[in-house]
C-alpha cells in the first residue's frame, strides 16, 4: 500500500469515525427516536436531594474572591469621567490639574488611549461578547450621556477619585435622539437574526370580527440589574499576554473579544472569574474592562478598576422600556380567535437587539389568527441590553394582564380561559411541545392557594381600611442550550473525578449541581467529585445566560462521560471482569464500571488506572449542536398566584401572600432551585411595583444612579414566598431539567396586577404600580 | 492609638479621606467586607464597631481610632463559623453571597438591639419592655441590607432559627 492511498484510508478512517460519531452522538439523548438521558429515570442518586451550597462556607465568612479582590503587586486603581451630554464632541479637556494630583500615575484621554479595534457585539461571532460596539475612547466623539471621556490611575482610589474630579471637558453638543419623538429611525427589530414579528391569518381582521375583545397598551419603564456587586476587574499585562481577574457571565467570550479589541491571539488572554456577585445578563463585556487593560498596558502598571454605583448606570446598559398594544379577541365560548401583540422600544445602534417582548406570546395560546411585531427606534443613550428574561419578563406583563381583562369580560375564572386556549402544538413554528404540563401546575396551584376563595368581583373583599385582591398569571421561559458547551472529566488514581468546564457561578448553585449530576452520571459520592469552571482555559464557550448553563454543562459532560467509559474499557484490558464488554453494556455505579445486567462484573476506577499504570485519565468532550430546539418546542413553565393587600387610605400596595407553580422538567436540586425560583420571584415584584429607571428625556441622563432613588426590593417587601413544582422529566433536555434561572421573573409583574385588580377594581397598565396610581 | 480589627491593632492610614471601608478591603485585605455602593444605600459593608452595626462606607476610617472593629473575618471563633453563617448555609440564605457578610453582621447586631428593647419604625409600643418580634418586625430591621438575588426567605428563616428567644418563633407567620 503506497503512502497516499494509507493517507486516503486514513482519511477515510477519520470520516467514517467522524460519521459514525455524529450518529451516536446526536441521537443520543434529544431527537426524536432516541434514548433520553438515562439519569433520567435515575430516582434514588444525588439529583433531586436539597445538597447544601458547596461553596457555602467560603461565602458565608465572605471568603469567595470576588473580581476586587486580588491583590496585585505594584497595582494602581482606576477612576472614569463620564459625559454629561448625550450627543457631540469633546471640543477640549484639560488634564493638567488631575495629572498633576498626587499620586496619579495616569491620565487616559481619546488623545493618549492605545488605538483598539472596536469590540465584537454580543450575537454577531460565537464568542462575541460586547454589550456595546462603538469604539472606546478612540475619537473625540460622544455617543450616549454618561461615555467614559477619561480615565485616571493613582497609587489610590482615594487619589484616582479626587483627580477625576479635576478634569474639565468642554463639549460641542449636538442634537440627540433621547426620546421616541425624536428617534433617529424606526423599524421592525431583530432577535439572534430572526425578525420580531409573526403572523398566522389576518388577525386584525379576526379581531374586528370577534365578539369578544380587549384592547389596551401597557407599558413599562426602563430597569436596572443592580447586581450587588459592582462591576469589576483586576488585571495585568505579562509582556503580551493579559490576565483579567473579571466579574463575568462570559469568560470565554471575554477573553476572545479582548483578543480581538487589543489585536492578540485568543490564547494571549486569560479571564478568570470564580464567583459574580450578581449578573442578571449585565456582567458582560463593557467599557471599563477595556479602558483598563488599555490603561495597564499604557501605564506598564496592574489595574484595578471597580465602577462607582453611578458609574454603573453610565457605562452598562439595562432594559429598555416597552410600549405594548395587546388585542385579544374571542368566541362565545372564550376560544381566542385573535392575538395582537405589536409595540416599540428604544435601542442604540451599537447595542445586540431591541427588548423582545413578542416572545412569550409565540407560544402562549391557541388562537386562529396572530400578528406579533417589535418596532424598535434608535436614540443616543447607553446601550440597552438583556436583563434576567429579556422579553419574557415584560412581555408577560402586558399579555398576562390582558387575558385577566379578557376573562373579566367573559365572566369566566382566568384559569379556566388560560387552560380553555392550551395549545397542543407551537402555534407558530408547529412544532410538539418536548414537555408542557402547564395545566398541572394551574391545577396544584391553584389547589394550594386556595384559589376558590377569590371573589371574581372587584373590590369585594375589605379588611380594615385594607383591599385585598388575588390574581394569578402564566410564567414562561424558553428552554436554551447554545452551541459551544464542552467539559473535561479527569479521574484521578483514587478514583476521584474533577470536573472543568468555563461555566460561571453568579449564585445558581453551578459548582453544587454539577457536582451532583456528576456523581451520579460517574456513579460516585458527593465527596468524589469536584467541579473547576469560572476560567476562559477551560473548555467551553458557555455563556451564563439564557438559563441554559445546566444543560449545556450537563450534556457536556454526559458526552465526556460516554468517552471516558470507552477509555476506561480500553485500559481494563483483558484481565478485568469488564474484558470483552462494550461500551453500550457497562455503566457507571459504585466507583467504577459494572455490566448492565449482570452486576458482579465490576472493576473501580481506580484499580483500572493501577493497573494500567495511570495515575490519572482525562477525557474532554463537547456537545452536540442543540438540534433538540429544531425538533421540539422547549419552555419552562409556571403559574403565579399573588395575594395583594393595597391601602385605601395611602394606596400603597403590599403583597401578602405569592405561589409560584412550576413546570420546568426535573428539578435536580431542591434547596438551590427554590432561591432561584424565589429570586426570580423578588425580582418580578419589584418589577410590578417599584423598579423604574428614570430616564430624562431632554438630555439622555440617567437621573436614577444609585440604590437610593432605584427602588430594590427589601426583605419588608418580601412575603414569605411558596414554590412547588411538578419535577416531571423533560425527555429531550439533558438529565430531563429545563433552565430556572429566569423563570421566576416572567408572570409575576402580571399576577400583582391582576390581584390588584381584583383588590381595588383598578387596572393598572402603566408599570411600576406605584401608591400614586392607586389613588 | 490605632483601630482593633478582629482583635489586631491596625494603624490608622495616613489619607484621612480612606474609608473604614476601604481600610479594610484595600489596606488591610479583609476582602469580606463588600462594596455596593459606596454610598450607605445598600447595606453590604456593615460590620460591628463595639458590637454595634454600622455602614463602614460612611465611615471615615480615622474616627475609629481606639474603637474595636469585628468584620464577618472576626465573627466566629478559632476558625468555626458563627451559628448564623452555619444557620445561612442551611437555609440557603444566599446565592451569590456578595451581601451575604453583610447580612450576617447586620443580623447579629440587630439581635442585640431587641435584646436592648431598641424600637424599630413598625414597633407599635414604645414603652413595651420586651418587643414582640413578629416576622415583619425582623424584616423592617433587616430592611437596610440589600440582596438583588432575592435570597431574604433563606435569611429570615436563618435568623429565626439562629435566635429562637429573642425573635419569638411563636410570634413567627
Amino acid at each position: 500500500m503506497s503512502i497516499v492511498d494509507k493517507g486516503k484510508e486514513a482519511v477515510q478512517g477519520i470520516a467514517q469515525a467522524v460519521v459514525k460519531k455524529a450518529v451516536e452522538l446526536a441521537p443520543g439523548a434529544l431527537l426524536p427516536g432516541g434514548r433520553p438521558d438515562p439519569l433520567i429515570r435515575r430516582q434514588h442518586g444525588h439529583i433531586g436531594k436539597p445538597v447544601s451550597r458547596v461553596d457555602g462556607p467560603l461565602k458565608v465568612r465572605g471568603a469567595a474572591p470576588f473580581a476586587a479582590e486580588v491583590a496585585l503587586d505594584g497595582m494602581v486603581y482606576a477612576a472614569l469621567a463620564y459625559s454629561t451630554i448625550a450627543r457631540g464632541r469633546i471640543a477640549a479637556i484639560d488634564t493638567a490639574l488631575a495629572e498633576a494630583a498626587p499620586g496619579v500615575v495616569l491620565v487616559m484621554t481619546h488623545r493618549n488611549a492605545p488605538r483598539l479595534n472596536p469590540p465584537p457585539r454580543f450575537l454577531t461571532g460565537d464568542k462575541a461578547a460586547a454589550g456595546d460596539d462603538s469604539p472606546i475612547m478612540q475619537d473625540d466623539r460622544v455617543r450616549w450621556n454618561g461615555q467614559p471621556v477619561a480615565l485616571v490611575l493613582a497609587d489610590s482610589q482615594e487619589q484616582a477619585d479626587h483627580a477625576r474630579s479635576l478634569i474639565r471637558v468642554t463639549y460641542a453638543e449636538e442634537p440627540a435622539a433621547t426620546s421616541l419623538p425624536t428617534a433617529d429611525g424606526c423599524e421592525v427589530g431583530t432577535f439572534m437574526g430572526e425578525p420580531l414579528r409573526a403572523v398566522v391569518g389576518d388577525a386584525d381582521a379576526a379581531f374586528a370580527a370577534a365578539p369578544n375583545k380587549v384592547e389596551a397598551v401597557y407599558r413599562t419603564p426602563r430597569h436596572n440589574h443592580n447586581a450587588l456587586e459592582l462591576h469589576a476587574a483586576t488585571l495585568v499585562w505579562r509582556g503580551d499576554e493579559l490576565f483579567v481577574h473579571d466579574a463575568t457571565q462570559a469568560v470565554a467570550h471575554t477573553a476572545w473579544s479582548l483578543a480581538q479589541i487589543f489585536g492578540l491571539e485568543e490564547a494571549q488572554v486569560h479571564v478568570g472569574s470564580p464567583f459574580v456577585g450578581g449578573g442578571f445578563g449585565g456582567k458582560g463585556l463593557w467599557p471599563h474592562q477595556i479602558l483598563a487593560a488599555a490603561a495597564a498596558r499604557l501605564a506598564g502598571r496592574p489595574v484595578r478598576i471597580v465602577l462607582s454605583r453611578e458609574g454603573v448606570y453610565r457605562a452598562v446598559g439595562g432594559r429598555s422600556p416597552t410600549e405594548q398594544r395587546v388585542a385579544l379577541g374571542a368566541d362565545a365560548d372564550g376560544r381566542l380567535t385573535a392575538i395582537i401583540h405589536r409595540g416599540v422600544t428604544p435601542k442604540t445602534r451599537h447595542s445586540p437587539m431591541p427588548e423582545p417582548f413578542i416572545l412569550p406570546t409565540q407560544s402562549a395560546y391557541a388562537a386562529e389568527t396572530i400578528a406579533l411585531e417589535v418596532q424598535t427606534c434608535y436614540l443616543d443613550m447607553v446601550a440597552n441590553t438583556f436583563m434576567r428574561a429579556p422579553g419574557e419578563a415584560v412581555g408577560t406583563v402586558a399579555l398576562e394582564c390582558a387575558i385577566d381583562e379578557l376573562a373579566e369580560r367573559l365572566g369566566m375564572d382566568p384559569i379556566e380561559l388560560r387552560i380553555l386556549n392550551e395549545p397542543d402544538k407551537d402555534p407558530i413554528s408547529g412544532r410538539p411541545f418536548s414537555s408542557r404540563n402547564i395545566v398541572a401546575a394551574y391545577r396544584a396551584g391553584a389547589e394550594r392557594f386556595g384559589w376558590d376563595r377569590r371573589n371574581p368581583v372587584p373590590r369585594s373583599r375589605r379588611e380594615g381600611e385594607w383591599l385585598v385582591g388575588m390574581g394569578c398569571a402564566t410564567a414562561t421561559y424558553p428552554y436554551h442550550r447554545m452551541p459551544g458547551g464542552a467539559a473535561r472529566i479527569t479521574l484521578d488514581a483514587a478514583g476521584r473525578a474533577r470536573i472543568d468546564a468555563a461555566a460561571h457561578e453568579m449564585g445558581m448553585g453551578t459548582a453544587t449541581t454539577h457536582t451532583q449530576v456528576a456523581a451520579d452520571r460517574l456513579g460516585l459520592p458527593l465527596e468524589a467529585v469536584s467541579v473547576r469552571y469560572g476560567d476562559s482555559s477551560l473548555p467551553g464557550v458557555i455563556l451564563a445566560g439564557g438559563s441554559q448553563q445546566t444543560a449545556s454543562v450537563g450534556l457536556s459532560v454526559m458526552m465526556a462521560h460516554q468517552e471516558l467509559v470507552g477509555e476506561l474499557l480500553k485500559l481494563a484490558g483483558n484481565d478485568s471482569p469488564l474484558a470483552g464488554l462494550g461500551v453500550d453494556e457497562v455503566e457507571s455505579a459504585d466507583a467504577g464500571l459494572r455490566k448492565r445486567d449482570e452486576p458482579d462484573r465490576f472493576e473501580s476506577y481506580a484499580s483500572i488506572l493501577a493497573r494500567s499504570g495511570r495515575s490519572e485519565l482525562a477525557v474532554e468532550s463537547s456537545a452536540p449542536m442543540p438540534l433538540e430546539t429544531m425538533h421540539w418546542s422547549m419552555h419552562s413553565y409556571g403559574a403565579m398566584f399573588c395575594e395583594v393587600r393595597v391601602n385605601a387610605v395611602t394606596g400603597e400596595t403590599r403583597v401578602s401572600r405569592f405561589l409560584g407553580s412550576f413546570d420546568c422538567g426535573r428539578i435536580i436540586n431542591p434547596k438551590t432551585a427554590a432561591s432561584q425560583f424565589r429570586g426570580g420571584i423578588i425580582m418580578g415584584l419589584g418589577l410590578a411595583l417599584m423598579e423604574e429607571t428614570q430616564f430624562d428625556e431632554r438630555n439622555g441622563r440617567i437621573m436614577t444612579r444609585n440604590l437610593s432613588d432605584y427602588h430594590l426590593p427589601v426583605h419588608l417587601d418580601v412575603p414569605e414566598i411558596d414554590v412547588i413544582w411538578t419535577d416531571i422529566p423533560d425527555p429531550h433536555a439533558p438529565m430531563g431539567a429545563r433552565g430556572i434561572g429566569e423563570i421566576g421573573i416572567t408572570g409575576t409583574g402580571a399576577a400583582v396586577a391582576n390581584a390588584i385588580h381584583n383588590a381595588t377594581g383598578r387596572r393598572v397598565r402603566d408599570f411600576p404600580i406605584t401608591l400614586d396610581k392607586l389613588l | 492609638m490605632g483601630i482593633t480589627v478582629n482583635g489586631t491593632a491596625v494603624e490608622l492610614p495616613d489619607d484621612p479621606r480612606v474609608s473604614l471601608l476601604d481600610l479594610l478591603r484595600d489596606g488591610l485585605h479583609l476582602s469580606g467586607t463588600k462594596k455596593g455602593c459606596d454610598q450607605g444605600a445598600c447595606g453590604a459593608c456593615t460590620v460591628l464597631v463595639d458590637g454595634q452595626r454600622i455602614l463602614s462606607c460612611l465611615a471615615l476610617a480615622v474616627q475609629y481610632e481606639g474603637r474595636s472593629v469585628t468584620t464577618i473575618e472576626g465573627l466566629g471563633a478559632d476558625g468555626a463559623l458563627h451559628p448564623l453563617q452555619q444557620a445561612f448555609i442551611e437555609h440557603d440564605g444566599f446565592q451569590c453571597g456578595y451581601c451575604t457578610p453583610g447580612q450576617i453582621c447586620s443580623a447579629v447586631a440587630m439581635i442585640e438591639e431587641l435584646r436592648r428593647g431598641v424600637p424599630s419604625h413598625l414597633t407599635v409600643d414604645l414603652a413595651a419592655a420586651a418587643i414582640p418580634c413578629s416576622r415583619d418586625e425582623l424584616r423592617e430591621r433587616m430592611s437596610g441590607n440589600l440582596c438583588r438575588c432575592g435570597a431574604h426567605n433563606g435569611i429570615m428563616d436563618a435568623i429565626a432559627t439562629t435566635y429562637p428567644a429573642e425573635t419569638h418563633p411563636g410570634a413567627a407567620e
